[in-house]
């Protein structure tokens, strides 16, 4: 037989290979229907939505702040994590491989799904195996972001969700706004009405206190927990040293997916994966401090294969690219795959708080989604695709990368996607960057935070390092000069001075002058 | 022959890492490790950490844990508590209501008619307040004993108490069932008010043994 003379299909790398494929089109919930300046202007008009948001992101970032100045050594932990982070995305392929084989001699069975179509058939068909046509499912990204449930019930299979957040999201038929707590934009009030109107047999009775509305759908629960055979998770973490996964919760209901269930079906990210089981004393630090603010989060499973007689004794691990493998090929972008997921980055973003996560379209909001779902699922090159639009959701001021647990230089990140669209596109950076900035940046009440926040110059000045035209309100101050730039690093530092806030100030001014530039696009 | 979905995965991450530079990275472990503390001092740091979590803490020398353990047993009107094999026999002796040791076939509804649970523990953690349960040990048992009840009783040595998570982290098995304990169930989903209780255990106790 003789040696194939074609391009090779698989196996070793041979030649200059080709730019791995992006998760596909209209698959999933990694595209909205809709720009982010449009659906971020309706949101804006939501008074309740906003109020809600700045209550809660407030809270949130105060105890963030609280739990992570408690640690002398944060900043080392953090140097630690995004290092270990960069160090496993370079060994990858043999992480991969070795989780794989650990999971499997220890009783597991791995499968590779190269999208989001194959790894929902791959679920549905395991389900069907069991017999069963309800799931139980614990709160993940990776099965929202490929639409699990909606592919499921297309089968025939129920998937209840079990995190308190995800199931008045389900209850409601909405979608989830918040990485971490789902139904942020959801009142107590409006969680009173959902479960009185969706849960079979909830006392008419039922009052507005948390504790009660929790108390209700633990009764909802407690009897499909105890029956389940079949539940699907993700996982916050796989070891590739021992084939552990790891699932960080706070409620129970994942230790009870996890646990009472026959089979496990657990769905993670490729780049979810841990060279050694040590690097969870890193990141069992970084973690909850920087999402919820605590010390540690109530409870956290881990698992290795199966063990008999305690827990499920079928279990499968689903190893998801969808569009990894294109966001990894990129050697600025893929530093976005280092996220753990933890949310602070959204809670600490001046735009995510006045427009919530249903503006971004995509299952990840905020500052990390901006970057992620276009690196994810593509940007199409046209001016149609609503992911094209992210990038521009944001005032590039630099508070996410202060957040981040893994050091994640989104603003940057954010900078080279601007510029990758804008070279398919031919469309003035800055002309992009207004329209969805403006939005959300234009009222005057707002322009106070837009001002303590802004860090608009640093993507404007661009490659030459000047300003060449600064955005509304800014634009008609200059209009009429180049604006050096200062170096991005200390732009903020800059800006909290007392000649940064005097030039902002001067530049608000004037721009004022010139009120056809604060027109959003479309109004 | 197509590839399978393996291969083309795996590809698809070689080919990507041969498309970026990838520089090779040292790994700064500059952060706190192998960190010790006298015995008062984790003592307080952990039962300060527990209480903030609203779990109650009891504190007392090996022998006064039967009494302790009676003591919060009969406090919440525990009448039949669940025990995994393993666990010594002498902590339960003050107590005068019904012990039921448990079993792998025991469905997990049984498990929710009892009042409460009594466990060991194998690790804890002082500065995040983390209590570390090992499924593969006899006097903690398997998972689903310590979930499903609504009052667990954890015994914990203060022999087995880390200053911070890496040392306590390092006392595990990895390949055992793990579940790391923060205080009680709680959820935060609504209008981020802190709830206790939704799906794991309402009530913590925590007995801890001085001299153990
Ligand atoms: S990008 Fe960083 S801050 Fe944002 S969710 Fe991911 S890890 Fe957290």
């Amino acid at each position: 037989m003789s040696r194939p003379t074609g391009p090779p299909t698989n196996g070793t790398f041979l030649g200059m290979p080709a730019v791995p494929p992006r998760s596909p089109y209209g698959t999933g919930h990694l595209r909205g229907t809709r720009k982010f300046p449009e659906a971020a202007r309706d949101e804006l008009g939501n008074e309740q939505l906003r109020r809600n948001l700045g209550r809660a992101t407030r809270t949130i970032r105060g105890k963030r702040l609280d739990a992570t100045g408690e640690l002398p050594d944060w900043e080392r932990l953090r140097d630690a994590g995004a290092a270990i982070k960069s160090d496993t995305m370079n060994r990858l392929p043999e992480l991969l491989e070795q989780l794989e084989r650990k999971v499997t001699e220890h009783g597991g069975t791995v499968h590779w799904a190269r999208d989001g179509v194959e790894a929902n058939e791959i679920v549905a068909r395991l389900v069907k195996d069991t017999g069963s046509d309800e799931v139980l499912k614990v709160k993940s990204m990776a099965t929202q972001e490929i639409g699990l449930n909606e592919h499921l019930e297309s089968e025939g299979i129920t998937a209840y969700e079990t995190d308190l957040a995800e199931l008045i999201v389900q209850l409601a038929g909405d979608q989830p706004s918040h990485i971490l707590v789902p139904a942020i934009h959801r009142n107590r009030d409006e969680i009173r009405e959902i479960f009185l109107r969706e849960i079979p047999g909830v006392d008419p009775g039922l009052d507005t206190v948390p504790a009660h509305l929790a108390a209700a759908a633990r009764a909802y629960l407690r009897e499909k927990f105890m029956t389940a055979r079949v539940a699907v998770s993700g996982a916050n973490f796989g070891i590739a040293e021992t084939g552990t996964l790891s699932v960080v919760e706070s409620e129970g209901n994942g230790r009870m997916c996890l646990t009472l269930p026959e089979t496990l079906i657990t769905v993670m990210g490729i780049e979810k994966v841990l060279p050694r089981f040590a690097d969870l004393e890193v990141f069992l630090q970084l973690l909850p401090r920087s999402s919820t603010g605590e010390r540690m989060n109530p409870y956290t499973s881990m698992w290795t294969g199966v063990t008999p007689g305690d827990g499920p004794q079928d279990f499968h691990l689903v190893l998801l690219d969808n569009g990894r493998t294109a966001a990894l090929a990129d050697r600025v972008g893929r530093e976005a795959l280092n996220c753990i997921r933890c949310s602070a980055c959204l809670n600490v973003c001046p735009v995510y708080e006045r427009t919530g996560g249903h503006a971004y379209g995509s299952v990840y909001p905020g500052p990390i989604g901006a970057v992620l779902t276009p690196q994810l699922a593509g940007m199409h090159g046209t001016d149609h695709d609503p992911n094209s639009s992210l990038p521009y959701a944001s005032s590039l001021c630099g508070a996410c990368f202060d957040a981040c647990p893994v050091k994640i230089d989104i603003p940057s990140l954010l900078v080279e996607l601007r510029h990758q669209h804008t070279e398919e596109s031919g469309t003035t950076a800055e002309a992009l960057a207004m329209k969805a900035a403006a939005a959300v940046m234009k009222r005057p009440k707002l322009f106070t935070a837009a001002q303590r926040t802004a860090g608009l110059g640093r993507v404007l000045a661009g490659r030459s390092g000047t300003f060449s035209r600064l955005p509304a309100p800014f634009s008609g101050w200059s209009d009429s000069r180049d604006t050096p730039a200062p170096p991005a690093q200390s732009f903020r530092s800059w800006l909290a001075s007392a000649e940064g806030a005097a030039t902002m100030r001067a530049a608000a001014a004037e721009g004022a002058r010139h009120p056809d530039d604060d027109a959003p696009e479309g109004s | 022959m197509t590839a399978t979905a393996r291969e083309t995965v795996l590809r698809r991450v070689r080919d990507a890492l041969a498309l970026s530079d990838h520089p090779e990275v040292e790994v700064p472990r500059a952060y706190r490790t192998g960190r010790s503390l006298p015995d008062e001092e984790r003592l307080a740091l952990f039962t300060d950490r527990l209480v903030d979590y609203r779990a109650r803490v009891h504190t007392g020398p090996s022998d006064r844990t039967a009494a302790l353990i009676a003591e919060v047993l009969q406090e919440h009107g525990a009448q039949r508590v669940g025990v995994p094999t393993g666990l010594d026999p002498a902590w339960l002796t003050a107590f005068d209501g019904e012990v039921l040791t448990d079993s792998p076939d025991i469905p997990a509804p049984a498990l929710d008619a009892l009042d409460g649970v009594v466990t060991s523990s194998a690790v804890s953690c002082a500065e995040t307040g983390t209590i570390f349960l090992d499924g593969g040990a006899a006097d903690q048992g398997r998972r689903a004993l310590t979930l499903v009840p609504d009052l667990h009783v954890c015994v914990v040595d203060l022999s087995s108490v880390e200053a911070g998570v890496p040392e306590a982290v390092a006392r595990l098995r990895p390949t055992r069932p793990l579940t790391l304990i923060s205080g009680p169930s709680a959820t935060s989903d609504i209008e981020l008010e802190r709830v206790e209780g939704v799906h794991g255990p309402r009530t913590l106790e925590v007995v801890i043994r001085t001299d153990a």
